[in-house]
């Protein structure tokens, strides 16, 4: 890992403005900052909180939102809670997987893009939602799911 | 009034004031544009930007302010102009195109665009000519906004904003010239009940811990809204947080607490940011810290954030969360007024609740128990007092957030405010109050139900946070059951194990049936399921876990028996099963 992600872990993990600081604010800190949780950084909520890493892990496997592999550039989430679902999210999410080549959530295999399942995403009143490096689009359908899937697969920066 | 002139609250009400008439009477226009979560769903960023550069490329002088939501979230991007001395005319489904233009024609050259105009607001006489009045729309025409009387008006990053539309009035009036033992006499007479799903009365929580002599007791406020179908604590905090900032205040005082917890989700940046800035604002002015006012009461509120967890809604899960763990409920007893965050004592009150202890202290306990249902207690009915907040989506023509009187009917709600089913269809189902809250069919029956949380209860439903999903009779019941089990199994927090693998187990059954590969005996061994669940779970998510599908079997048995009996669908049921799976570890 090189120096700058691991200052801007420290940074994170030491630097938090809140008065109440605990493992699950610093590793919400260090995915706001690198977008995942290495074990460098788990070491480092360790240390900070005086905690055993284990029990940092146990928190950070419990959050489904944590990775613990570097992000992709495009990260598309698609909602399949009953609002969305009533709405028609199955197709969305059958025509996300299509345009990224998944036939689950996940990476695609060159790194690229990743796609997740999300239960809420906040915007029931415009379902069926989904967002693109959580940029919320509302009223989705399966074709302008795959349009906005592949103009910002070709306007993502090369990896 | 001696009291009040003496307070520093004069001073701050004052510059209020002046900043406030600035913007509404000065010379320049005001624009306001909706970027809440459903503005930013609609585009409404993409809208602003618009009506920035072309501001500037017109050289237009004009104020321009992000606000939250009005509620009308079909018609976001919402954008408004409000012209000096002139009224506040709205435009819906607004495009960057169309922003340009509005800046051009309606701000620079004075002429709203009829065409595109929903409504307008203010006196009658200030309406231009061809554009009706907004509160004449049938989503605005029936409510009474308490709680979101702010929403969509005020800036809700400015504080002085607020102040200047009333707020803090109430905190001010309870330091200046009220015991706290009065403040929570008026949350009691005021009959406010929980608005979080379990409708408990507030004034009573609220007394747990007053009774508790501990130096150090701590108020929470629940913004953990994880049910899909309920936008409204999101929805206040991106629009009005001042409101839930005051109301925690508030409830400090009345409980004679030293600190609070505003608990939100991560991720959701417009609510987490927003009250962030209120809070901020509040420690500049003297209206949170030490001395709040100048008097010897001081209280401290900071924003909490969780990662995803549908369960960290739950009280005392909320606290595990809070302490940075994960997210999984305690035994009770010990209760959070004796043992709550970090081993004090702690109320919880959901965000709704706390934003409407400002109104209740400012006008009364007496004029809020007048508003909603009275008590009947021959039918085991308490009385709800105050509003509702609903947030309706799914199958309706006017989506959104509105407020109305407790008391109103289900009908009145969703046809002569929301229009009914769109595209000539009819209204199959109702889901309420969260995925635990089951279905509701349309029926004659349960359309005529009042919005009261025991008549609610009675019908088998939960009226709880207020979330109402609308399915058209294309739904397929067996498939929608599915897939709010499918919700409950990913969101099982997995300490308890008859909800861990109950929830897993029930889907499971409910793919074989939505597979037409279900037996007659897979009803029973549901069943079975679920009375396990129910007896051996913590929490609600498990003890509730079988409502949608006892719900959806008590309205539309019949769906399950063409399933199982007759191998066929009932309503266009997707060709692929779709439930991804999570077991927390």
């Amino acid at each position: 890992m090189d120096d700058a992600t691991l200052q801007l872990i420290d940074r994170a993990v030491n630097d938090q403005l809140q008065s109440t600081v605990t493992v699950l604010s610093s590793l919400l800190a260090v995915e706001d900052a690198i977008g995942y949780i290495p074990t460098e950084a788990v070491d480092a909520v360790s240390v900070r909180m005086d905690v055993t890493v284990n029990d940092v892990w146990a928190v950070a496997t419990f959050y489904p939102n944590f990775r613990f592999d570097p992000p992709t550039d495009l990260r598309v989430e698609v909602c399949w809670g009953p609002s969305c679902h009533v709405m028609g999210a199955t197709a969305v999410i059958s025509a996300a997987q299509e345009a990224l080549g998944l036939s689950d959530e996940g990476d695609t295999p060159d790194g690229k893009a990743t796609l997740r399942y999300n239960t809420c995403l906040g915007a029931c009143a415009h379902a069926p939602v989904m967002a693109i490096n959580h940029h919320l689009a509302g009223r989705i359908t399966p074709d302008n799911a795959r349009s906005k899937i592949s103009q910002a697969l070709t306007s993502a920066p090369a990896h | 009034m001696t009291a009040q002139t003496e307070s520093p609250f004069t001073d701050i009400l004052g510059e209020a004031r002046r900043r406030w008439e600035n913007l509404t009477t000065g010379d320049r226009p005001w624009i306001r544009v909706g970027t809440g979560l459903a503005g930013e769903a609609a585009g409404g960023f993409e809208v602003l930007a618009a009506v920035n550069s072309a501001l500037e490329r017109q050289q237009v002088a004009a104020n321009v302010s992000e606000v939250g939501t009005l509620g009308l979230c079909f018609a976001e991007p919402l954008l408004d102009v409000q012209m000096p001395n002139g009224s506040r005319v709205f435009y819906s489904q607004v495009t960057p195109e169309l922003a340009e233009r509005i800046v051009r024609e309606h701000v620079a050259g004075g002429n709203p665009l009829v065409e595109h105009a929903i409504g307008y607001l203010g006196e009658p006489t200030q309406g231009p000519a061809g554009i009706s009045n907004l509160q004449d729309h049938p989503m605005m025409a029936l409510q009474q906004r308490i709680a979101l009387r702010n929403a969509g008006n005020i800036d809700p990053s400015d504080l002085y904003q607020y102040i200047a539309n009333g707020g803090y009035s109430a905190l001010n009036k309870a330091l200046t010239e009220m015991s706290p033992g009065d403040t929570l006499g008026e949350v009691r007479t005021s009959g406010l009940r929980g608005r979080g799903g379990a409708a408990f009365p507030a004034g009573v929580k609220w007394g747990f811990l007053a009774g508790n002599p501990d130096p150090n007791k701590y108020i929470l406020c629940n913004c953990e809204e994880g049910d899909p179908g309920a936008f409204n604590d999101r929805g206040i905090l991106e629009s009005d947080p001042a409101t839930v900032v005051e109301g925690i205040t508030i409830a400090g005082y009345a409980c004679n607490a030293n600190r609070g917890y505003i608990f939100i989700r991560h991720g959701h940046n417009q609510p987490i940011d927003r009250t962030r800035a209120v809070i901020q604002q509040a420690y500049d002015l003297g209206l949170l810290g030490q001395n709040i006012l100048g008097t010897d009461f001081s209280f401290d509120v900071e924003v909490a954030l969780t990662g995803d967890s549908y369960v960290s809604g739950e009280e005392t899960a909320l606290m595990e969360a809070i302490e940075g763990k994960r997210s999984m409920p305690r035994f009770r007893p010990p209760f959070p007024a004796q043992v709550g965050v970090f081993g004090k004592p702690s109320n919880i009150n959901n965000v709704k609740t706390l934003a409407y202890v400002p109104e209740i202290v400012a006008r009364g306990g007496d004029w809020f128990a007048s508003i909603g249902t009275p008590p009947d207690p021959d039918n085991r009915i308490n009385g709800s007092s105050g509003t509702a907040i609903l947030c309706l989506s799914g199958d309706i023509k006017y989506t959104g957030l509105i407020e109305v009187p407790l008391g109103m009917t289900l009908r009145q709600v969703l046809f002569d405010m929301a229009g009914g089913v769109p595209n000539g269809k009819s209204m199959k189902l109702l889901q309420t109050g969260g995925p635990l809250g089951g279905v509701l069919s349309a029926s004659d029956a349960n359309l005529d139900l009042v919005l009261d949380f025991d008549v609610f209860r009675a019908a088998g439903a939960i009226l709880g946070s207020g979330g109402i999903i609308v399915a058209d009779e294309d739904t397929c019941v067996v498939d929608l059951t599915r897939n709010l089990i499918a919700f409950c199994q990913y969101e099982s927090c997995g300490k308890c194990f008859p909800c861990r693998m109950g929830m897993s187990h029930l889907l499971e059954v409910l793919e074989r049936i939505s597979n037409l590969e279900g037996t007659e005996e897979d009803l029973a061994l549901m069943r079975n399921i679920g009375e396990n669940m129910q007896a051996g779970s913590l929490c609600g998510h498990g003890q509730l876990g079988f409502n949608p599908v006892s719900s959806a079997l008590r309205y539309f048995g019949h769906e399950f028996d063409a399933h199982i009996r007759e191998k066929r669908h009932t309503g266009d049921c997707p060709d692929q099963v779709f439930s991804p799976r999570l077991t927390r570890r």
